[in-house]
């Protein structure tokens, strides 16, 4: 049974071009991967940096190791990067005038709703206390309830 | 009017996120815009494809209004875009140089010979890095520089005519007048 599910887990694995390793040192080694996390391959979009085999990331790749055994940190990788390539190689784009909107964008609407709830339930509430019935509404009530129950019975 | 209101409000939000979301549709994700534009062209000094020996500097182009066109013989639409280039090149209205990017020299030459060689000089970009200086990830792009070295534009993929006729020559234009 197991053999039969590795037969096929095995040509998908195989058939995914998945990043090389092209690094002996662990700790920029796992630097780079978690790095190129955070980074957009730019010619396939829908994967990053590390996820991606293309030839861009690995230029991208080739470039943050040289940067890293010159002894540049993390956040000068990426500046680097955003220099050339713009924020759109981020994935998580920094916040600034032109992406506030993006960023506070759901607070606001969260606050917009919250008042928009909290006025209606207080107006709500309001109504309720304020209205009582008539003595006729009362009445009215009396029967239908009344004229349920013998509908109930028989 | 408050009671029409109540109905209109949901209505015109709906309009304003459809109008959006089909603005999304035409656009093309494949269009990073760059941010060199109005910044300084990274400086390089690169050897010359047709001559080894002979170098060529990107500070030597400062004066001139001059195009940079990134391309490689393994570019199928450079291809495409070459024809243009050629032809651009004949009218002489604005120098054009090559970056040959990551490309086999030899076959970059021979590419040249067969196609035309628009280029007043290409230089020889092999592992790619002054091509990663510029922002380059896809092949052909195409730069305009002003006579102080600034990039104005960047064209990404194969230059169309009314790319070139609405965009790119009167921007041109422009630069070389003042």
């Amino acid at each position: 049974m197991l053999w039969v599910a590795l037969l096929f887990a095995l040509p998908f694995s195989t058939l995914a071009n998945e990043a090389r390793p092209l690094v002996d040192d662990p700790v920029i080694e796992s630097r780079l991967a978690a790095l190129g996390k955070q980074l957009r391959c730019l010619v396939c979009q829908g994967q990053s940096i590390s996820e991606s085999d293309s030839e861009f990331a690995n230029d991208i790749r080739r470039e943050m190791l040289r940067l890293m055994k010159e002894g540049r940190s993390d956040k000068e990788v990426i500046d680097f990067l955003v220099q050339r390539y713009g924020d759109f190689i981020l994935f998580r784009p920094p916040m600034k005038a032109t992406t506030a909107l993006l960023w506070l964008g759901p607070f606001l609407l969260l606050i917009i709703a919250g008042s928009v709830l909290f006025v209606t339930l207080q107006r709500r509430r309001r109504l309720a206390a304020e209205r009582e019935l008539s003595d006729e509404e009362v009445r009215r009530a009396e029967t239908l309830l009344r004229d349920n129950d013998d509908g109930n019975k028989s | 009017m408050r009671r029409h209101l109540r109905y209109l409000a949901p209505l015109l939000v709906f309009a304003v996120l459809v109008g959006f979301l089909g603005k999304g549709l035409f656009l093309n994700p494949s269009e990073v815009p760059s941010p060199l534009i109005n910044k300084p062209a990274p400086a390089f000094t690169l050897e010359q494809l047709h001559n080894p020996q002979a170098r060529f500097s990107s500070q030597d182009m400062l004066g001139k209004v001059w195009m940079l066109n990134v391309w490689a013989s393994w570019c199928v639409a450079c291809r495409q875009e070459h024809p243009l280039l050629v032809e651009l090149a004949r009218q002489r209205i604005v120098p054009i140089y090559g970056l040959n990017y990551k490309d086999q020299r030899q076959e970059a030459i021979n590419w040249l010979r067969d196609l035309g060689d628009p280029y007043i000089i290409s230089v020889y970009d092999v592992e790619g890095r002054v091509g990663l200086d510029f922002g380059v990830y896809g092949v052909p792009e195409t730069y305009v520089i002003d006579k102080q070295g600034i990039i104005r534009y960047k064209h990404i993929g194969p230059i169309s005519p009314a790319a070139l006729q609405e965009k790119i020559l009167p921007l041109i234009r422009e630069l070389q007048a003042s």
